[in-house]
């Protein structure tokens, strides 16, 4: 895609092949010979895990829908004969659900790795608009795929989040209606949601080869941010990024194994193993962790529908990162304010997050009243998430593009090699190996 | 991190059936040590399984119903009265008997009228309660829970359900139970419009339907372990644990060849990526 095909075909067949559908130069060009920059850190093998992860999710998914009866009376006994009966049933229903939440981590890091090295910036912004399609999609297929065992948190969760749309004005009930199948979420609900949540991964792999589309036009970006100046900065991308890409995944494995395998529970809630009934409302309904700093967002705002609309901006405002960040430099490496301003992101991120699982009035501090202001004790869950919400947009939208234009950056290199490398090649060939094999 | 704190936080939260915007306050479950509990290497004693089966058949059965268990579990491996003589359950003469004690519903199928007949190994154990409502009736207006995966569906699990077999006591002074209830401190509730003492000194729990169910004596084991309220809950709650995961230890010991194997293969592949990059400053 990018740079001219060095494929030879070798055998007959491949020669046939290639003149008829070069899907084998294809492969050759994008996932073997492709070059790559040299000075990845293990930031970058996440793309990589979350290709794993997917597929982790599809064949685990395809398996258990086998099993699976989408209907109120039985979802939640079929998905206990899966766990009981179903040879390797635990197995499978352990990996798809630990599987969510591991594909989650590996998202939010993939992302804040992308705002920490300005992945986004030109001419990468179709790249990460794509990417933010994605999330929004794995937001909407975990969201369905948690109410399908149909238990007391899949059940209220998915009543309160469906009727957030109905904050929407005109269209609000009309469009709740029409997604529950009736008038409250029921049998039909249900239903629909097990038919979406099995289209959705299929659209999100279709995303994901757009996304690696878009990825090999410009190329990776790197840690210095440097465009890749000649064949010097680059390695092909086998062997040398399947090796590190490999051990990074099984190392990640590892932990999901450890989530799997030895607390396999620790990431759910206990309410979801009683069986689902609207006419008992479990006393907190939380989302899982991976909503939780949107789930505060929403409850930050007393008005519902400017909670709504609040929680959607925050992802909103991913879309038009590439124009709002005015810096020309890209890697934070060489960008010390905004570095600071981006940890306390991080930090803001996963105070939301603590906020999300709190009750809205419950004290931060425990014990201590401090004074009222406006609805609520300022030492409260819900104040402290106004705060971070309050930041969570300022860095957005205030502090990345004034940082940008009123920074003095550190000088950033000519090129990929340039730098003092942390890695100097311990043998006697030195640099020149990644260019003797492209 | 993100993922533990939150969950963690999240975890703090457990159900009950009590008033919604309450706050509810419940002791922390009993400290309890169980032969499983440890995560990688924990495995069940059949024995107290063995001995949990016979208090939930003897007790717990004349009100709780286990709709997802079947007889035939009971000899499964890692069941309770699970024969390595028999790997097909339904073949253990131990498992047949148990079966064979209780009536269960069916069909007569010559003349269709409805039967009783003794149970076999592929049966269900049956519910003493033909529905929910008959179930909420008998019981004071709440059917009692079934406890399929009820150490799975309440924080603590098996500590949980041990601390409330055990912890009934007498409501302290300036406590006056509901009627036809039962005062646990251990029972998430809220007890504030039944309390006449100081407002800042509510005492923790609720009021739980269920009698205390266990009296010293009231199950003879088998194996000649005492029969105290104590280790009779301890072995109902390991029983309930086991049965509210049966594959616990097919994942465990999977697990652990599972995991050596990844660990052996990650140091293949830091050692490749070493020795492939070797040559290459970056």
């Amino acid at each position: 895609m990018s740079g001219h095909s060095t494929y030879e075909p070798k055998t007959g067949f491949e020669r046939w092949l290639d003149v008829r559908l070069p899907i084998i130069r294809m492969t050759y060009d994008t996932a073997l010979n492709f070059p790559t920059p040299k000075n990845l850190n293990y930031w970058w093998t996440f793309g990589g895990i979350l290709a794993l992860c997917l597929g982790i999710q599809i064949v685990t998914g395809v398996i258990l829908a086998m099993h699976y009866v989408p209907q109120v009376d039985m979802a939640f006994n079929s998905v206990e004969r899966i766990m009981r009966d179903v040879n390797y049933g635990w197995l499978i229903r352990y990996m798809h659900a630990n599987g969510a939440s591991m594909f989650f981590i590996a998202v939010y890091i993939h992302m804040f790795r992308g705002l920490y090295y300005g992945s986004y910036k030109a001419p990468r912004e179709v790249l990460w608009i794509l990417g933010c399609i994605i999330y929004l999609l794995m937001m909407a297929t975990a969201f369905m795929g948690y109410v399908l065992p149909w238990g007391q948190m899949s059940f209220h969760g998915a009543v309160v989040i469906t009727n957030l749309l109905g904050a929407l004005p005109v269209v609000g009930n009309a469009i709740t209606t029409w997604l529950w199948g009736g008038f409250a979420v029921d049998d039909p609900t249900l239903n629909r949601f097990f038919s979406l949540h099995y289209l959705l991964p299929f659209v999100i792999a279709g995303v994901v080869a757009l996304h690696i589309w878009a990825l090999h036009v410009p190329g990776n970006n790197n840690p210095t941010g440097v465009n890749v100046k000649s064949e010097a900065d680059t390695v092909p991308f086998h062997p040398y990024y399947t090796v590190k890409d490999g051990f990074a995944i099984s190392v990640f494995l590892l932990m999901f194994g450890v989530f799997v395998f030895w607390m396999p529970n620790a990431l759910g809630h206990t309410d979801n193993y009683i069986p689902a009934n609207p006419l008992v409302t479990p006393q907190h309904i939380v989302p899982e962790w991976y909503f939780l700093p949107f789930y505060a967002i929403l409850r930050a705002v007393p008005n519902k529908l400017g909670g709504v609309l609040l929680m959607f901006g925050a992802i909103a405002v991913l879309f038009v990162l590439p124009w709002i960040d005015t810096s020309k430099v890209r890697s934070m490496r060489y960008r010390p304010t905004i570095r600071l301003y981006f940890f306390i992101f991080i930090l803001t991120c996963l105070v939301l997050g603590f906020c999300g699982a709190h009750e809205p009035a419950d004290k931060v501090i425990p014990g201590v009243t401090t004074f009222t202001l406006g609805d609520y004790d300022l030492n409260t869950m819900v104040w402290l998430s106004r705060i971070a919400a309050l930041y969570y947009f300022a860095y957005f939208l205030v502090i990345t593009p004034l940082v940008g234009l009123t920074e003095t950056p550190l000088p950033v290199p000519d090129s990929i090699s340039e730098p003092v490398l942390s890695h100097p090649a311990s043998g006697p060939i030195g640099t020149a190996a990644a260019s003797k094999k492209g | 991190m993100l993922r533990k704190g939150l969950t963690f936080a999240a975890l703090g939260f457990a159900l009950i059936a009590g008033p919604a915007l309450a706050d509810t306050t419940s002791l922390p479950v009993k400290d309890i040590h169980w032969s499983f509990q440890n995560p990688v290497f924990g495995k069940f004693d059949q024995a107290q399984l063995q001995r949990g089966y016979k208090v939930y058949r003897e007790v717990c059965s004349a009100c709780h119903s286990m709709n997802l268990m079947y007889f035939r579990n009971l000899g499964q491996p890692g069941g309770p009265f699970y024969d390595p003589k028999y790997p097909n359950p339904n073949d253990n003469p131990y498992v047949k008997s148990l079966a064979h004690d209780i009536m269960v519903s069916d069909i007569d199928s010559d003349t269709g009228d409805p039967i009783k007949r003794p149970a076999t190994p592929a049966d269900k154990f049956p519910a003493p309660f033909p529905n929910e409502a008959a179930a909420a009736a008998s019981n004071g207006g709440k059917a009692p829970p079934d406890l399929s995966v009820m150490a799975k569906a309440r924080e603590g699990g098996p500590a949980y359900i041990y601390s409330i077999l055990t912890g009934f006591q007498d409501p302290p002074p300036g406590l006056t139970p509901m009627p036809g209830k039962f005062y646990n401190p251990y029972f998430p509730g809220d007890v504030t419009s039944n309390w006449t003492g100081p407002a800042n000194k509510v005492p923790p729990g609720g009021f739980i339907n269920m009698p205390p169910p266990l009296a010293d004596g009231k199950v003879t084991f088998d194996d000649g372990t005492p029969s105290t309220v104590s280790n009779e809950a301890r072995d109902v709650a390991a029983f309930l644990a086991w049965a509210a995961e049966p594959k616990q230890e097919e994942r465990k010991t999977f697990g652990l060849g599972a995991m050596i194997y990844l660990l052996i293969f990650s140091g293949l592949l830091y050692a490749s990526y070493r020795r492939i990059w070797r040559n290459v400053s970056h």
